[in-house]
Parts: structure tokens; C-alpha cells; sequence
């Protein structure tokens, strides 16, 4: 009924017993909730600063250095990391063996787990290149494009001698991730070093914030939903015992999501210095991405059908169901953004934030959720300690996120009128500090919606670590055992 | 079945992958390729210089605190905008922008057209908490910025490697960056005694005043020349 059943490591079928390797993906979950926690944190204390500047301190903690911590630690450290735990889990069983190879797999978990260390001390010591989800200085881009290879070569070498004939709908997001994302990192990130952590971009001006704004849309599109996809169309149907709704419908959303993705990143610079042409193709593709992103959310909802009781009582299946809900509605108003008249009032507010975090929160986060709970009790062969507290937390989660988006839509839509009103005479009626002192209230009230999400995040900490505690990472004998996943399944 | 067409691409990972490159690489040739020969966005317009070596300090603390998180340098065609801040942004006012700073958020106002808009003590006194100067403001404080040295050791550098990639300087700029750099330092310092600022030797060759020659800079090839000293006392400033 629930993520509470002990697995063997062990799979493979047709009579042979293949061994996987666990030992990378109990390292990348628990580093994914060690930088959750500090990401979230870091995340509470920005909220906190906007309301109460008081709470910056010195050089090191303001909030231009704090944001780019936050968005670094919750973005790589947690969601990539969640991404690498489930996708070694699943590569490996949807392949029938174990990874190409250990060595590059502790390769990935210490060489990432480094990347992040080391992101977060030089951002907060000042070292950027402000460039938005690309901050890192150029020898830790490098250290970033090496350990992607790796992973890259440990992830087509295990598809090369898989021992399952097709390869399943969650592979190709993850397959899709690691190309698309080679591509942006080395592209964006090109500069000239001046010395060993600064650097000038290879691109100025109006090419870089082209390149930049291809590069930051599509880290959304295949950081935080191409991968979280491939761990919905893993866990989900594993989840609920169901087999994926339509094999069609995956793959028709698959190739026109990743094609349609990159068109869509000059909607970040509508009525900018761009050329008109390249924001109208950002505009007009964003809003064809409506189609293959509820094509993604309806095969997952679609999924639950006739399990819907199951619902009821799964706390990771809520989890799931609502991160899909929230991926739809995101990806909904996205599109809605994009439109130039829509984006002439949200551009520049805090409706961007608003957004922005219905995705992470409602959708990456509580998918990336439910993917630990569904691998926690697994990889320490147990079962999980409390549902009740993953049924708390996925509460806590729920009234946080509604607590943080609903204030910003209405500080977002509150400054963005502010900024254009006009008097009678056609003066401005505002001047910029009252529209900052317009919307405090809403930023205290956002601070407070992180805080309760902080505080399911505390509450899933406690059981992880009561459910290791009861568990054993040591794998119990192996048995020829049937994997034939439901996922993997037509 | 109607999808049988693609089980033989469910079944080979290197075409898989071949077609998945080949979908995501198409827009982006499309999109960034074209840019790079369209000469209107290229040519800097009249008026729009590098940076002195002391505004190219400036910008790079600008850079290294962030400030694009809160400050946008990205003017819009409306008029809302123009009224509020100055003539609208062009692309041949940042072609020596390395990395662009056009922002995404304004928790506070756009900087495109700062320049000259306040005397550089309003800076200063700003930096060194921005409620001395608006109370409901919720910037965060840059005292340090006030008391730290500004490091010119790598200035001839930087503008070496920005040659590289194409802007304009000359030789002796390059060769005598530190000089150039220390005799506007002196000058942004002399305003703002003038001004009646009270600084220290340490205050005068601090990291603030690379930044307030930086923001004074910015914007002026369209806009006024900069006000560098209002001629008043401070508290006339709040």
C-alpha cells in the first residue's frame, strides 16, 4: 500500500542475479537532504532579510551573496542530487545491471559533493560571475562539465549492456537531462579567466543575456522538469502499482517537450534590447510548451486511475499527485507570462518569485519528496518509521507553499500596477520606496510560508533518520528475484 | 500499434541519444546563432565607452555583491519607465557589458541611468546605511564597502583580458590602469569632501569609491552629465 516494503538489491531476471549498486544512491540521498536543509534555510534567511534588512550582515551575508547560495544549494545539492540518487536507482533496474562502473559513481557523489562545498564558500566569499544559475567561477565550471561527463559515461555505458530489450519513458528524460545540460553548462559558461576566481564573459552585453536567458530557462527545463519527470515516470507507477497510462502519450510529450523547451528562453527578455523576432520566438513557443507539459502531467495524473483510494491514504502518492498538479498549474501560468502584455505588469515583481517557487516547491520539491520516501526504507532495507509524519510533512508542505506563492501573486501584481500608475496629469503617482513599503507585509507573510515548509523539511529529517536508524544498509541475501518493474512494463 | 515507428529507437541508446541532441540543438542554433550577425546590436552607439579602470573596479564589486539581484539596468519602452528612470535601454549601450547586468528582479529601482542622477555623497552616505537616507528602504547595509582597500593590483589585467574579447583600449590605458585608476579615486574623493564628507585616508582609497565612480558612470552616454557634488551639507541630502 506504501513505501513501507524492504527490497533486495538484487535483480535481473531470466535466471541470472545481478547485484546493484546501492552504495552511490544512499550517498546521493543523503547528500540531497543535507543541501535541502541548508538550501531551504539559506532560502528562509533571504526571505527574512527583505522584510527585515537589519538581518544582513557584513560582507559575507547580505543578500546578494545569501541568494545565489540559495538557489545553488537547493537547485544542485538538493534537486540534482535527488535526481542522481533516483536515476542511478532506476537506471540500474530498468536496465537489469548494475552501473557501468562503481569508480566513476563514487566519482559522480564525491566530485558533485565537493562542486557544492566548494559553490557555497566562494559565492558567499563573493566569487560570481552573476550570471543567474550559472554563478560559479570558471575552475569549479570545469570541475562541473568533468563529473558531468563521468556521469554521462556511466549512463550510456550501463544503457550499452543493459539486459532489457526497450528502454523505458524515464530514461529518455534522464538521457535528454545529460545532453541538454552538457550543452548549456559549457556554452553559457565560456569566459576568460583574469585570474584563478575571476573571469569576464566571452559574450557582452545583449549576446550574453540572450545566451545567458537560453542557458537559465532550459536549466529549468532539464534541471527541474525533464529529470523530475524521469523520477514521476519511475516512482509513480512503482508507487501506485500501475503501469504508466499511455506509452503514446510519453512519447509524444517527450520529443515535443525537449524540442519546444529551448525555443522559449527570450521570454526572460521581452522588451529588452533583444531583437523583437527573438522575443516573439520565446513568446510563441512558450505558449505551444503548454501542450507537451500537461501531456507530462496528465499521463502522470492519468496514472492514478483506479488507484485514487490509494491516494487517500499514501502520503507519497498525495505528494506526487499534488507535484504534478502544481507542474501543471506552473506550467500553465508560465505560458501566461510570457505573453508581452501579461509580462509588462509581471517582469521584474515578485509574481516571477511567485512562480518560480509554485514550480520548485509544488512541483520539484514534493516530487523529489515522495522519490525519498519511496528510496529511504529501500536502500536501508526497513520500513519507513512514521507515515503519519510523511503524512504531516506532505501537510506542512502543502500550507507552505500556499502561504508563499498566494502572497507573492498579490505583491507581484500589487508593485507591477504601483510602478504604472499615472495621475490624471500623466505623472507618476508613486515613487519606487512606496511600492517597496507596499508590499512588506506580503514579504512577511512569504518568509512565514518558508518557514512552515522549513519546518516539514525538519519533520521528514526526523524520519529519515529514525527509518536508517531501525534499517541496515547491508542488502539481505539475494534471490533470483522477479524485477520485471511495473514500470517497466509497457 | 501506431507507435510501432519508434520501438526501434526505444531499442538503440546511441540513436536515442543522436535524436535527442538533434531535437534540443536546433533551437538553440536558431536563437543564438543569428545575433552574433546582426550589426545593429553590435556597433556601440555614440557616446558609449569602456569603462575607465576605476568604473571596471567599480562594476566588478557591483558583480561581486550580487547587486543585480535587486537592481534591474534594463530600462523598458513604456512610458511609465521612461518617466521614472531615463530614455529606454538600447543594445549598443552594453556592448562592454562582460556579463550583461540587465537583472530580473526589482526589490530595488532599475540603475541603467544612475548616473549623475545623485552627488556621489548621496552615495556614500547611502552605502553606509541606505535608512540614513530613506528609512523604509530594506537594501542591505555596505559599510564595509566604506573602510575595505580597493585592490589594483590585477586592474591592468583586467582591462588586458578585456581587450581580448574586443573592447577598445589603448596601450597606455592598459600600462597605466593603477594611475588612471588612482587619480579618479582621488577625484570621486575630493567631491566628496567637498561635500563634507568626512573621510579617512582609508575611506579614500576604499572599494565604495570605485563603486560610486561605476554608478556614476552609468547611462551617461544618453543621459546628463553626472552631478559630483551637490554643494550641500549631508543632512540637506536626507
Amino acid at each position: 500500500m506504501s513505501a513501507v516494503s524492504a527490497d533486495s538489491d538484487a535483480g535481473g531476471g531470466a535466471g541470472a542475479v545481478v547485484q546493484y549498486d546501492m552504495g552511490v544512491v544512499r550517498g546521493f540521498a543523503l547528500s540531497s537532504l543535507l543541501w535541502g536543509l541548508v538550501g531551504m534555510l539559506v532560502g528562509l534567511l533571504a526571505a527574512l532579510q527583505l522584510a527585515w534588512p537589519e538581518l544582513n550582515w557584513g560582507p559575507y551575508l547580505h543578500f546578494g551573496r545569501i541568494r545565489p547560495v540559495h538557489t545553488n544549494a537547493v537547485i544542485f545539492g538538493f534537486t540534482l542530487g535527488v535526481v542522481f540518487a533516483g536515476s542511478y536507482y532506476g537506471i540500474q533496474r530498468l536496465c537489469r545491471v548494475r552501473m557501468f562502473s562503481d569508480t566513476l559513481s563514487r566519482i559522480n557523489l564525491w566530485g558533485w559533493n565537493a562542486i557544492i562545498v566548494a559553490a557555497a564558500v566562494s559565492l558567499l566569499l563573493g566569487r560570481t560571475t552573476s550570471k543567474e544559475y550559472a554563478e560559479l567561477e570558471w575552475p569549479i565550471d570545469i570541475a562541473i562539465a568533468v563529473v558531468w561527463v563521468v556521469y554521462a559515461v556511466n549512463v550510456f555505458g550501463t544503457l550499452a549492456r543493459r539486459r532489457e530489450k526497450s528502454m523505458y519513458a524515464a530514461i529518455w528524460f534522464w538521457v535528454a537531462t545529460v545532453i541538454t545540460i552538457a550543452m548549456l553548462h559549457i556554452v553559457n559558461s565560456m569566459a576568460l579567466p583574469v585570474s584563478w576566481m575571476k573571469s569576464y564573459s566571452a559574450y557582452a552585453g545583449v549576446f550574453d543575456a540572450n545566451i545567458q536567458w537560453w542557458y537559465g530557462h532550459n536549466a529549468v527545463g532539464f534541471l527541474l522538469t525533464t529529470p523530475i519527470l524521469g523520477l514521476m515516470y519511475y516512482f509513480l507507477p512503482k508507487q501506485a502499482e500501475r503501469p504508466i497510462f499511455s506509452h503514446r502519450l510519453s512519447i509524444l510529450h517527450f520529443w515535443s517537450l525537449i524540442f519546444i523547451y529551448i525555443w522559449a528562453g527570450p521570454h526572460h527578455l521581452i522588451y529588452s534590447p533583444l531583437p523583437d523576432w527573438a522575443q516573439t520566438f520565446g513568446t510563441a513557443f512558450s505558449v505551444a510548451l503548454i501542450f507537451p507539459s500537461w501531456g507530462g502531467m496528465l499521463n502522470g495524473l492519468l496514472t492514478l486511475r483506479g488507484a485514487w483510494h490509494k491516494v487517500r491514504t499514501d502520503p507519497l502518492l498525495k505528494m506526487f499527485a499534488l507535484g504534478l498538479t502544481f507542474y501543471g498549474m506552473s506550467t500553465f501560468e508560465g505560458p501566461m507570462m510570457a505573453l508581452k502584455t501579461v509580462n509588462s505588469l509581471s517582469h521584474f515583481t515578485n509574481w516571477t518569485i511567485g512562480h518560480v517557487h509554485s514550480g520548485a516547491l509544488g512541483w520539484v520539491a514534493l516530487t523529489c519528496f515522495a522519490t525519498l520516501y519511496y528510496l529511504i526504507p529501500r536502500l536501508w532495507h526497513t520500513k519507513l518509521y512514521s507515515l503519519a509524519l510523511a503524512e504531516a510533512h506532505f501537510w506542512l508542505a502543502t500550507l507552505g507553499i500556499v502561504l508563499y506563492v498566494t502572497p507573492m501573486w498579490i505583491s507581484g501584481v500589487t508593485q507591477g500596477l504601483m510602478w504604472r500608475a499615472v495621475n490624471e496629469d500623466g505623472s507618476l503617482t508613486y515613487t519606487f520606496i512606496e511600492t517597496v513599503a507596499a508590499i512588506r507585509v506580503y514579504d512577511m507573510i512569504r518568509a512565514a510560508g518558508g518557514a512552515v515548509f522549513v519546518a516539514g523539511m525538519l519533520v521528514m529529517l526526523w524520519n529519515v533518520f529514525m527509518t536508517i536508524r531501525q534499517g541496515t544498509a547491508a542488502a539481505p541475501e539475494p534471490s533470483p528475484a522477479l524485477t520485471p518493474a511495473v514500470a517497466g512494463g509497457r | 500499434m501506431a507507435y510501432e515507428w519508434h520501438r526501434p529507437l526505444e531499442r538503440k541508446w546511441l540513436s536515442f541519444t543522436l535524436f535527442t541532441t538533434l531535437a534540443v540543438i536546433v533551437g538553440g542554433l536558431v536563437l543564438l546563432v543569428p545575433p552574433f550577425f546582426l550589426q545593429g546590436t553590435i556597433e556601440p552607439i555614440d557616446g558609449v565607452r569602456p569603462y575607465s579602470a576605476l568604473e571596471q573596479e567599480g562594476r566588478d564589486i557591483y558583480v561581486r555583491e550580487s547587486c543585480y539581484v535587486c537592481h534591474s539596468q534594463q530600462v523598458r519602452p513604456f512610458k511609465s519607465e521612461t518617466d521614472r528612470y531615463g530614455p529606454f535601454s538600447t543594445a549598443g549601450e552594453s556592448v562592454y557589458d562582460r556579463p550583461f547586468q540587465f537583472g530580473s528582479r526589482r526589490t530595488g529601482p532599475d540603475l541603467a541611468r544612475v548616473g549623475g542622477k545623485y552627488p556621489d555623497s548621496w552615495h556614500w552616505l547611502h552605502f553606509e546605511d541606505p535608512r540614513n537616507i530613506e528609512p523604509r528602504s530594506n537594501m542591505p547595509g555596505f559599510a564595509f564597502l566604506t573602510t575595505s582597500d580597493l585592490d589594483l593590483s590585477q586592474t591592468s589585467r583586467k582591462l588586458e583580458v578585456l581587450r581580448t574579447l574586443g573592447a577598445p583600449y589603448g596601450d597606455a590605458e592598459i600600462a597605466n590602469a593603477r594611475e588612471d585608476a588612482e587619480s579618479q579615486m582621488q577625484a570621486v574623493a575630493e567631491s566628496l569632501r567637498r561635500d563634507g564628507i568626512a573621510l579617512t585616508e582609508q575611506n579614500a582609497r576604499s572599494e565604495a569609491i570605485a563603486l560610486i565612480a561605476y554608478l556614476q558612470g552609468l547611462g551617461r552616454a544618453i543621459q546628463r552629465e553626472p552631478m559630483r557634488s551637490a554643494g550641500l551639507a549631508p543632512s540637506e541630502l536626507r
